[in-house]
């Protein structure tokens, strides 16, 4: 692998290489050591100068799972997860994972075959317009005709993908740019005179920001991806303990504070815990980092938080005042602004405020009945238990997923893999196993449902073929639970097309070449999971739940965060 | 209210539909849009008029910002400038009525640029409120096509030098 590299940086010239030749040499300039995709005939060429690649190269079920498994390779690293899939119906299949990761600006390339250029326009087989498909969708996007073109392109896609706010970048590449040979050096200098990230909080708006914390008698820290994709987790600490502030993340915040720290509240939101969304509506300086007010945060927006003074530290000026006006905006990296906002924050009691968020804790605990069936949360609870909260969690998106960030208990950050902004069913076997070939020897699971888990458990495969020893854990109550708890909740429990009769998962798994365990009993529960830990393979482990179990607590739609429902939590 | 922000573009393909999308994904009004060269030929200026609150402009004037190939924004919110609609009108003009018409046009300081039988063809430039004041007053006589450019501006004197890129923004 090193040598290879090398290798690459010493064949400095490209004249005389096809453009495929070329592809492969800049993924390498690249850092990329793991490319997900699926082979077709207008990357052909590309696929013959991956063959005596450095880099590996992951062959998947469906280019959905490939997008997915760069996603979670990219969330769990930090690094750029880099897919490849063919024209046409290729390339659409990688619309949803698109979407996705530009949702939770998480950063990749895509790269997609075109058909030849001269037919570009005329309908040809396997043709679609991916650049006009992708806009809305993607940081930004490319089209190549010209191998002259190609590198400085790619090179363009990686330096997008990883800067300012990270998100996906696609490049579409016509297939003579790839087997077209370069004449001449090409020139590889980025040329993008329009973009240019701020990366540094302005010093004056960093101060009046911590004036206002400083002044603040009830303050609370609302946390979001941002602080893990700028890797200042260390840094948040660091100025919530100095400054005695509470913290609340978002889904996207997940293990950007340990929860196990007396100052965490845990999720907030529509299914955030009583505790964080109380002291939001309470507090009287919100404090966002990294966090974009999303609908599913805020509840009704013209209440929520209607005491605070807002403060706004994000690298994307878009998001400051666009659902919530913003009284002090930071814009810039949260990690050099948080940094820099150290130095000011004053060491506070804060006796009263703590305490009364103590009091909530206390009086709203996160529980649930443990009679009858094997109830969802304790299936979660014990995974955390086993893994010392350690290992990196996918899910898929529902119910399992609400639970999933109410139990685990998360204490990294990139240890919670989840489809945020899009709320994409089936995310979690793939990103799972991309998690897993991004870590090596971590343990890497999948909390899936059995709704989410059945779009793309054929990724399952995948596992096996390369050997990722992915525990897929199934949280199977026969419905698709979300939606029928909104049907008990909101429309008078008519269960429409929510009703979810699933094939024997023990059966496909061992099928598929996977370990297939099934838990049915709670005594059974504890020694299932662990034979599961302990296997060195993949593993499907289907667990019997509690068929109409609901998420609670819940903030109905449309409704203020104060205002949730606290079900059996009450 | 009414807001004029020009962009400079790469000249590039796709720029155009980039902007346009965003517009209508992020459900902003365009009362008119304008693309043209400049006098760099990597550059192209769009002249784009919004109708909006100042909340809703703010939103605008990011989120073009952010648009990866567009180099910068201005906003004229605050300046002195000059605004320019370019309009073809061709109207009905039985001989006997023709010289009120040709009137018209002068007052406007506008040209008679085609006559034919029954109807002249009017060049006539100027601000939105002047040409749609013209199109009026002639809307008695019968308009049988119509055609304007849409706005372009430019700021006056030298204020025209502070501009909006994204890593000045807040």
């Amino acid at each position: 692998m090193t040598k290879d590299k090398k290798m690459a940086d010493e064949s400095a010239g490209h004249i005389g290489q096809s453009g495929a030749q070329l592809f492969n040499d800049i993924l390498i300039e690249e850092g990329v050591d793991t490319l997900f995709g699926f082979p077709g005939g207008m990357v052909l060429p590309i696929f013959d100068a991956l063959y005596s690649s450095p880099i590996k190269f992951v062959l998947t079920r469906h280019e959905q799972g490939a997008i997915h498994m760069a996603d979670g390779y990219a969330r769990s690293t930090g690094k750029v997860g880099a897919v490849l899939a063919t024209s046409g119906p290729g390339a659409t299949n990688l619309v949803t994972g698109l979407a996705n990761a530009h949702m939770d600006s998480i950063p990749m390339v895509a790269f997609c075959g075109q058909v030849r250029s001269a037919l570009i326009g005329n309908d040809a087989f396997q043709e679609a317009d991916m650049t006009g498909i992708t806009r809305p969708i993607t940081k930004h996007n490319f089209l190549v005709k010209r191998v002259e073109d190609l590198g400085r392109t790619m090179k363009q896609a990686f330096h997008l993908a990883r800067t300012g706010r990270p998100g996906p970048v696609l490049v579409d590449i016509a297939v003579d740019a790839t087997i077209n040979k370069l004449t001449a050096e090409p020139d590889l200098a980025m040329r993008l005179p329009g973009y240019k990230p701020r990366t540094t909080g302005h010093i004056r708006q960093v101060k009046m920001a911590a004036d206002a914390i400083n002044a603040a008698q009830r303050p609370v820290l609302y946390v979001g991806g941002g602080v893990i994709a700028s890797n200042a987790s260390e840094a948040l600490r660091a100025v919530a303990i100095k400054g005695n502030l509470p913290v609340t993340t978002t889904l996207m915040g997940m293990g950007a504070f340990d929860e196990a720290n007396p100052l965490a509240m845990k999720m907030l939101g529509m299914h955030g815990t009583a505790t964080a969304n109380y002291a939001v509506q309470e507090c009287d300086c919100l404090i966002a980092v990294g966090a974009r007010f999303d609908d599913r945060v805020t509840g009704n927006v013209a209440t929520f938080a209607p005491h605070a003074k807002i403060v706004h530290i994000d690298i994307d000026p878009t998001s400051i005042s666009k659902n919530v006006v913003v009284d002090i905006p930071v814009v810039g990296d949260a990690l050099d602004i948080l940094q820099k906002m150290l130095e000011f924050i004053q060491p506070k009691e804060r006796k009263e405020w703590l305490g009364r968020i103590d009091e909530w804790k206390k009086r709203y605990p996160m529980k649930y009945e443990t009679n009858g069936s094997i109830k969802p949360q304790e299936v979660i609870e014990m995974l955390g238990k086993l893994t010392n909260h350690d290992a990196i969690v996918a899910t898929g998106v529902g119910q399992h997923q609400m639970w999933a960030a109410q139990y685990y208990g998360w204490k990294k950050p990139r240890q919670a893999i989840t489809s945020g902004g899009l709320g994409t069913m089936g995310f979690g076997v793939p990103a799972a196993i991309g998690a897993q070939f991004g870590n090596p020897g971590a343990t890497v699971i999948d909390i899936d449902g059995d709704g989410s888990f059945s779009m793309t458990m054929v990724e399952v495969i995948t596992a096996v073929q390369y050997k990722q020893p992915v525990k897929f854990v199934v949280l199977d109550n026969g419905y698709l639970g979300m939606v029928r708890q909104w049907q008990e909740l909101f429309y008078g429990r008519r269960y429409s097309s929510v009703d979810h009769p699933c094939p024997d998962f023990v059966a496909i798994a061992e099928a598929f070449g996977a370990r297939g365990i099934c838990a049915k009993d709670r005594s059974e529960l504890g020694d299932c999971i662990n034979e599961a830990l302990k296997h060195p393979g993949p593993v499907v482990l289907d667990c019997k739940v509690e068929p109409e179990e609901n998420v609670y607590p819940m903030v109905p739609a449309g409704k203020s965060l104060h205002e949730m429902e606290l079900g059996k939590l009450a | 209210m009414k807001h004029v922000i020009t962009a400079l573009v790469q000249n590039e393909p796709g720029v155009l539909a980039h902007v346009a999308g965003m517009f209508a994904a992020r459900g902003f009004n365009i009362d008119s849009l304008v693309v043209g060269r400049t006098e760099d030929p990597d550059l192209s200026r769009m002249t784009i008029v919004v109708t909006a609150d100042d909340r809703v402009l703010e939103q605008v004037r990011k989120q073009l910002a952010k648009i990866v190939t567009v180099v910068k924004v201005r906003d004229f919110e605050n300046l002195s400038y000059v605004e320019r609609d370019l309009m073809l009108i061709r109207v009905h003009t039985p001989p006997e009525r023709r010289q009120e018409v040709i009137e018209l046009v002068n007052l406007f300081r506008g040209r008679v640029v085609d006559v034919a039988k029954t109807n002249l063809m009017v060049e006539l430039s100027g601000t939105e409120e002047k040409i749609e004041a013209f199109i009026d007053l002639v809307r008695p006589y019968g308009i049988r096509e119509l055609a304007r450019t849409g706005v372009i501006a430019m700021a006056r004197g030298s204020q025209g030098e502070k501009m909006l890129t994204p890593d000045e923004d807040n």
